[in-house]
């Protein structure tokens, strides 16, 4: 019963960024001995591209079923979510640092019962300018994005410098790049939209 | 014979142009083959959830140099990951039904600035890379599903202006 207790008490917790990076490190090997498959997830979006509305362009002609078992690893992201989420729920609020937290304030964003700030990432605030601007134009250059860079943070960033390769690592610099400006530049007027 | 020779043609296509996220098997598995990868996901999504790698607000203290956690996260990962492919490279470790596990260098392209600066931008706005935005549906965050189709339209349009984009 103790045990269970405690096992229960440390899975409810955050998981430290050691245990996390090690299991995420781990998937790598783990596609490769499956089935020589590379950890990556943004090649889904393109997949989606190429089932639902390919059109005539040469880009998304090509053989997605054989693709698909990335649509699998999506689909399997998206159920382990959901039971970490509802299985083994943290009741506690996100902790935030407190300068984040001062100047999130400033934007009327208190709410940190979630992972995502409920004020800015909800059906209700959609249709709202920044709400907007956040989900649907954050999402456009996150697609837009990952496929012109050639990858996301788990092709380029883990995949791609694991494996050595220069032009993941100029990939991921400019990831982090773009990052910086946003979240320190641009992201400030957006939130007083 | 004559069916299988386009397939190879264009698979051969999506390898060239990303070597990164693509399916590097040559062996033809039945489709339920793919519940391994499923799994593989499954356990993913429990870890992005359950270290908080989907938050909003980890994403902003990372690009704050708030808090260390995802530097952590991310460098943790390329560390294991990188002494794995070492030990697979220098082994030479076999896929489990035996196939060679091959590696494709990636070339270098001007997208790879450009893209990465756009992706960047988009990352911290919504807080979310692809992963994360499959995880935050699955925990119920309804609303990404907007995020997702956003991201797949924006994959589309990319797809769209391709060649006329500087690469």
């Amino acid at each position: 019963m103790l045990s269970t207790f405690f096992m229960k008490e440390f899975l409810q917790q955050p998981w430290p960024w050691y245990v996390a990076g090690g299991f995420i490190g781990l998937i790598v090997p783990i596609l490769l001995v499956l089935g020589n498959k590379h950890f990556g997830i943004s090649a889904n979006l393109r997949h989606a591209c190429a089932a639902c509305f390919p059109g005539k362009i040469s880009f998304f002609q090509y053989n997605w079923k054989k693709e698909s078992w990335n649509l699998f690893f999506a689909g399997g992201i998206l159920i382990g979510a959901a039971i970490a989420a509802f299985g083994i729920p943290d009741p506690n609020p996100v902790i935030v640092h407190p300068e984040l937290v001062t100047e999130l304030k400033a934007y009327g964003i208190t709410d940190y019962s979630s992972m995502v700030p409920k004020e800015l990432v909800s059906w209700s605030s959609l249709f709202s300018v920044r709400g907007m601007i956040m989900m649907i134009g954050g999402g456009f250059l996150v697609g837009f994005g990952s496929r012109y860079a050639g990858g996301c943070t788990s092709g380029h960033a883990i995949m791609g410098l694991a494996n050595l390769q220069w032009p993941s690592l100029i990939a991921t610099c400019c990831f982090m790049a773009g990052g910086f400006l946003m979240a320190n530049l641009i992201l400030p007027f957006i939130m007083k939209l | 014979m004559n069916k299988v020779q386009p397939e190879i043609i264009t698979d051969f296509e999506v390898r060239s142009l990303d070597t990164m996220c693509v399916n590097e098997s040559e062996q033809q598995h039945p489709w339920w083959y793919n519940f391994k990868y499923l799994a593989v996901g499954i356990l993913f999504g429990i870890v992005f959830v359950k270290a908080e790698i989907i938050s909003w607000f980890r994403m902003q203290e990372m690009f704050r140099f708030q808090r260390f956690h995802m530097y952590g996260v991310i460098g943790t990962a390329v560390v294991v990951a990188a002494i794995s492919i070492l030990l697979i490279k220098k082994y030479k470790v076999k896929t489990i039904h035996g196939e060679e596990i091959h590696f494709t260098p990636k070339k270098f392209n001007r997208g790879q600035i450009i893209g990465g600066l756009i992706f960047g931008l988009g990352w911290a706005l919504t807080g979310a890379c692809p992963g994360p935005i499959f995880a935050q549906i699955g925990m119920g965050i309804t609303v990404m599903v907007v995020v997702l189709l956003s991201a797949i339209a924006g994959t589309w349009v990319y797809g769209y202006f391709r060649e006329k984009l500087p690469h």
